[in-house]
């Protein structure tokens, strides 16, 4: 518990941060910024579970470790991303996401 | 806890083997090509492994729960894994040997289907995200796998980011799913679902987390961009593993876990499958590319899976397993062609189909066999699928449905039999020329073609699925 600090005013930054990130994804117009946003979001769920961890179930710890899995396979899958911008950077020398519409509709 | 009970999770320890087994032999082999055989017969090993009897029973207190109708839905994609791998060989020889790249595609193929296997059958919501990002991860690697091509690269881009933000708002809804009951674990949460407002607004962003991996309507874009991109043998897998896998553990969650908010998700399922079934079918009208045509034409299909879910009862269980096992194979079919045709002639559109039949007759027979069983066809698989989904949303009064759906399939119906006409009516001034396949390509083809015969006409497997599913 942080004193002072109740649980309403953690939700409310969590739940902005979330809707940062949707909104970031659906407006960014480059991929590392969408990305980005990607994290914004995996990162508003693990406070989300610490949170919940810390103030309404403290006796057990499984909110704390499922906030560990999400950091671990959020540095996977960004990994993965920037692996495949950066290949796609190497054909197409852009990151722009108008640049990758030869598939549409 | 003795080793007794590991052997409930003996797919899952077999196929970790398998991969362990190709990283070691992809070090030490020098002619890549002959990591083909040995991963195909590896993997044919297993798959028969798979059928050994198994009870029921959990691991790791509920973690991992495995049960025999579990079991049957393991060996279904086990086999359609391999008949993937079979005719993946081709692609393979022709694309990936020159850059030494064989080995590290059947290990990721692998490692992604050994993430389905946990997906399918987790107990807990921890167990849940592992299984769908490690089912998801390779995927989306082997989607831009082509690195030279640009096509591929944008797909693996679009899987990647689709993916991840999905997988995020799933664990949102899981967070707050957490907060209103206290745990992880689906039988507790099933025990202590409230209809509160929080409960309400996790269980909606669950279910979107989940309508990205299935490609249901609201969030189906990225469908056709991935398949036509990605390499015919990704796409393949992609709309048929990863698909029912999901959709199975989606049924999973809504039958068992929300079972008391039945009156909430009833008719969000409702609404999704008629505009999915109507959406897909009419973007599968107007695609002249093949892959894009077969992404349009499984997003309907996912829209006559959830159709069937809506009686919610023992038969729905059933009919929903048993149209998963159908649609393996007859997509599985179809692709194969697809890809056989693009990479001995380089063509993908429907129009080259032109006269196909009068050059390759066995392929476009094969072809017919599965487009029709997709369609619905009587004697088929494709047909009896479709027909137990129809009863079972029948059984429970939902007439407006069945009818919507009888009326979506005969839209169905008229753009697979374009590609039918293409192929076996019309001529062509240059039509796709004689071609032979390597022959693994034809022993998935033949298994292909036996599959959707006989399913349909043995009718002791439902029964036998039937027998199995009690949730």
């Amino acid at each position: 518990m942080i004193s002072g600090v109740s649980i309403y005013e953690i939700l409310i930054l969590s739940t902005i941060i979330f809707f940062i990130g949707v909104y970031g994804f659906f407006t960014r117009k480059n991929l590392i910024a969408m990305l980005m946003s990607i994290e914004l979001i995996l990162n508003s769920a693990a406070l989300n579970f610490v949170v919940a961890n810390k103030y309404l179930f403290p006796g057990n710890i499984e909110g704390n470790i499922f906030s560990l899995f999400i950091i671990a396979i959020a540095a996977a899958e960004t990994a993965l991303a920037l692996a495949i911008v950066i290949n796609l950077y190497r054909l197409i020398m852009s990151l722009k996401t108008k640049d990758l519409e030869t598939m549409k509709y | 806890m003795n080793w007794n009970t590991f052997f409930l999770m003996r797919h899952e320890i077999v196929l970790t083997l398998i991969i362990l087994l190709l990283l070691l032999i992809d070090v030490f082999v020098d002619d890549k090509k002959k990591l083909n055989p040995i991963a195909i017969i590896a993997f044919a090993v297993y798959t028969l492994l798979g059928f050994l009897p198994l009870e029921s029973g959990s691991l790791f207190g509920g973690m991992f729960v495995n049960s025999p109708l579990i079991n049957v839905l393991k060996n279904a994609m086990n086999i359609g894994v391999l008949m993937i791998t079979l005719s993946a060989v081709s692609w393979v020889n022709a694309k990936m040997l020159p850059l030494k790249k064989v080995g590290e595609f059947y290990i990721l193929l692998f490692s992604s289907y050994l993430g389905m296997l946990f997906l399918v059958s987790s107990g807990h919501f921890l167990m849940l995200y592992l299984g769908m990002e490690l089912a998801t991860l390779p995927v989306a690697a082997l989607a831009a796998y082509d690195i030279f091509s640009r096509k591929s690269s944008e797909a693996g881009i679009k899987l990647i980011l689709n993916a991840a933000l999905s997988s995020g708002i799933l664990l949102f809804g899981a967070s707050i799913i957490y907060m209103t009951t206290g745990s992880l674990y689906f039988s507790s949460i099933a025990n202590n679902v409230s209809n509160s407002y929080l409960m309400i607004l996790g269980l909606i962003m669950l279910f979107a987390g989940f309508g990205f991996k299935i490609s249901l309507v609201p969030f189906h874009f990225w469908t056709a961009d991935v398949y036509e991109g990605a390499p015919t043998p990704v796409s393949n897998y992609l709309s048929v593993i990863s698909k029912g896998g999901a959709i199975f553990i989606l049924m999973i969650l809504a039958f068992v876990v929300f079972n008391q908010l039945n009156y909430l998700w009833l008719p969000l399922f409702y609404g999704i499958s008629i505009v999915t079934m109507f959406l897909g079918n009419f973007f599968a009208l107007r695609q002249k590319n093949l892959q894009r045509f077969m992404a349009f034409s499984s997003v309907a299909q996912a829209g006559f899976i959830l159709m069937g879910m809506l009686s919610f009862d023992q038969m729905a269980v059933t009919s929903v397993v048993y149209f998963i096992a159908i649609y393996i194979v007859s997509n599985i079919g179809a692709f194969g062609v697809i890809q056989a045709v693009g990479i001995a002639s380089g063509k993908w559109e429907m129009d080259d189909y032109n006269g196909f039949y009068r050059t390759n007759p066995k392929m476009a027979l094969v072809l017919m066999l599965a487009l029709f069983s997709l369609a619905g066809i009587p004697p088929l698989a494709g047909f009896f699928g479709k027909f137990f989904l129809y009863t079972s949303a029948a059984s429970q009064g939902y007439y407006w449905i069945v009818f919507l759906g009888i009326l979506n399939a005969t839209i169905a119906l008229y753009y697979y039999l374009l590609v039918i006409r293409s192929a076996f009516l019309r001529t062509s001034e240059n039509p796709i020329p004689y071609f032979k396949s390597d022959w693994y390509m034809r022993i998935s083809m033949i298994l292909v073609a036996i599959a959707l015969i006989m399913l349909g006409l043995y009718s002791p497997f439902y029964s036998y699925i039937n027998s199995l599913s009690i949730l």
